[in-house]
């Protein structure tokens, strides 16, 4: 199933996740939007790494009883997998200040709850 | 000693982590106890960061590599690429370092009494001992998927301590802008390191560097990285967080955000310097940041001259003083290529906007701490209610002065060397963009002198009858700093030959960076 892919889809689908992304990020108002822009590019991001390490056909990288043929790059996946937890962590992080603002202002309209300006 | 030496990298980053974690633990024996535990873990570690000076200043590059059999050994036998994760101290990397610490020693002397009374103090210490090792990881990694983790480390500690006074409806958005732009920089520099590590499957800086082949791809790398950290490092046309965020985060972290900036400048010169060049067109590239750093000392002063929020004016100057460091490297950057134009006045013009870093921060972090020492007693930021204050906060007031004349480039302070260094060597590279620095240096004067009129002297104002002098602590805290930027001032020459030069020999020389790593190569 997955040799009938074309092995530069991935990279299609993680330029389009990111311009989406930008997309959202700099024209959406509502602050929960943004943030998920900014998660769907985390994800365009992820996808992109994760794609470079794959190779068709490939094994999971484990030196243990391994079939023959063919490994994907372990490298990637462990950069992927650090990517996502500190994404978590920041999307977190900027939930609760989501969070924060909606209770100062009553609104998460980033147009509204602004008070910083000059 | 020698082992100790030889470890130091690896603590540096490794202690504040630990310590950060440790806090709230220790914090359950008692505040008092906790501040000696941050000052004792923070003395040791400023003492590791002096011994670490000395050895790289004295011996060259010092590699760590973590997991080897001897930390020195950055190829195994057999390899012909690094594979470990490593940490490379060079000049520039260990000049960081100094300015980061000298910063946060400030930063925590100033903020123990300056939170007396407040909730969470523990978590504030954690998150301002992990924006220190954020920092100072970026500073020394020679890695850059490490870049990125330190990069995020430092993002998100800094985002937390700049909201850190919830109550406040600013504050929250202050870090909210902030975190929102260091998470989108810190994703653009993880999609460089994929395209870099798709073509060369090393992740090392100096091997990357090494194998470099400068394609298309590179090119687009190139690209993210540079506005990536343009964008951290609060440069025009994509500095419009870095107001919010100056002007709302808590005294002694103001300091270190900046700070945490210019971390983010140190990694776009690495990345010009030591990764890209020598493939790179340095003219152009170096063109674009002169453009990026004279648009930000223009605007930034500009848009500094009619606010009325203290913290907010000196926000804005924080982001034109960013320009005048990177007018001064990208002059350097320009003329790279040219050995008699960089002998004549591109070393010098290096040697300005590097020295610069260090004395802006000093005497910026100076002046954040006197506008939050005054909304610590009156707590208000906006100059035109303030007035007379220099008859109840004399420390204050002499320590606003001295920040201010060195900021506005009055002889001896520090800002004057800097910046006559950075006019001299400009004047030779091109006269216009020396003038535009000067034209903005004299706004700037006048800037801090209209805020010094409103609110230092004038009539005592019967509200501020009682308003007392700040806590010991923080003019301590101020008073490092202060004693710093005058005796830079006082003996230029000794520090730009001490630390400077060889920071800037360390950008310059590119061979050196590759083969601290990649030498042992047949």
């Amino acid at each position: 199933m997955m040799e009938h892919i074309p092995l530069n889809f991935p990279f299609l689908a993680a330029a389009l996740l990111a311009g989406v992304a930008f997309y959202i990020i700099i024209f959406k108002r509502n602050l929960i939007k943004l943030i998920m822009g900014i998660a769907l590019l985390a994800s365009a991001v992820n996808l992109f790494l994760v794609a470079l390490g794959y190779r068709a056909g490939g094994n999971a990288p484990i030196y243990t009883d391994v079939p023959p043929g063919p490994m994907v790059l372990p490298v990637p996946q462990a950069l992927t997998l650090t990517s996502i937890v500190i994404n978590v962590a920041v999307l977190a992080l900027m939930l609760t200040m989501v969070v924060h603002i909606y209770r100062h202002t009553g609104d998460i309209d980033s147009k509204k709850s602004r008070r910083l300006k000059g | 000693m020698d082992s100790l030496i030889t470890h130091s990298p690896a603590l540096i980053v490794a202690l504040p982590l630990l310590a950060a974690f440790a806090i709230p633990l220790i914090n359950r024996a008692g505040p008092r106890v906790r501040d000696i535990f941050n000052l004792v873990i923070f003395g040791f570690i400023a003492f590791l960061v002096a011994i670490l000076a000395v050895d790289v200043y004295s011996v060259g590059i010092h590699v760590y590599t973590f997991g080897a059999t001897a930390a020195e050994l950055a190829l195994p036998g057999g390899y012909t690429v690094p594979v470990r994760i490593m940490f490379e101290v060079d000049g520039m990397s260990i000049f960081m370092g100094i300015i980061i610490t000298t910063v946060t020693l400030a930063a925590l002397i100033y903020s123990l009494q300056f939170l007396k009374g407040r909730t969470g103090q523990a978590r504030f210490y954690s998150l301002m001992m992990l924006l220190y090792a954020g920092m100072m990881g970026l500073a020394f990694t020679g890695d850059m998927f490490n870049l990125f983790v330190f990069l995020e480390i430092a993002s998100i500690a800094g985002a937390g301590l700049a909201a850190y006074r919830t109550n406040m409806a600013d504050a929250i958005e202050g870090g909210f802008k902030y975190i929102v732009i260091s998470a989108v920089s810190a994703l653009l520099v993880l999609f460089a390191i994929g395209i870099l590590y798709a073509q060369y499957n090393v992740l090392s800086i100096a091997a990357l560097a090494h194998y470099m082949q400068y394609t298309t791809l590179d090119m687009m790398a190139l690209g993210l990285l540079g506005g990536a950290f343009v964008m951290k490092l609060a440069g025009v046309p994509l500095h419009m967080w870095a107001p919010d965020t100056y002007t709302v985060a808590p005294a002694g972290t103001t300091p270190m955000i900046l700070a945490a900036s210019y971390t983010a400048m140190y990694a776009l010169y690495r990345m010009t310097f030591s990764l890209y060049g020598g493939h790179i067109d340095t003219t152009a590239i170096g063109w674009i940041v002169i453009i990026v750093g004279v648009l930000s000392m223009f605007i930034g002063v500009m848009m500094a001259v009619h606010q009325t929020d203290i913290k907010r004016m000196m926000a804005y100057h924080a982001i034109s003083q960013g320009g005048y460091m990177l007018l001064g490297l990208g002059v350097g950057l320009a003329v790279i290529a040219d050995p008699v134009a960089l002998a004549n006045y591109g070393r010098d013009a290096m040697n300005g906007g590097i020295f610069h870093i260090i004395n802006h921060v000093f005497y910026k972090a100076l002046l954040f701490m006197t506008a939050e020492a005054i909304f610590f007693r009156i707590g208000i930021r906006d100059t035109n209610k303030m007035g007379g204050l220099a008859r109840n906060m004399k420390w204050t007031t002499a320590f606003y002065i001295i920040g201010a004349l060195a900021i506005s480039g009055i002889p001896p302070l520090n800002g004057f060397a800097s910046k006559l260094l950075i006019y001299e060597s400009v004047l030779r590279f091109n006269p216009v963009l020396s003038v535009i620095a000067m034209f903005v240096s004299l706004v700037t004067l006048a800037s801090f002198a209209k805020v010094f009129y409103s609110a230092f002297t004038g009539p005592p104002m019967p509200a501020y009858k009682e308003v007392k002098e700040v806590p010991k602590s923080m003019i301590i805290g101020m008073s490092i700093l202060a004693v710093l930027i005058i005796f830079f001032g006082l003996f230029p020459g000794l520090i730009v030959n001490t630390i400077v030069a060889p920071a800037t020999e360390a950008l310059i020389n590119q061979a050196s960076y590759i083969n601290a790593v990649m030498g042992a190569l047949p």
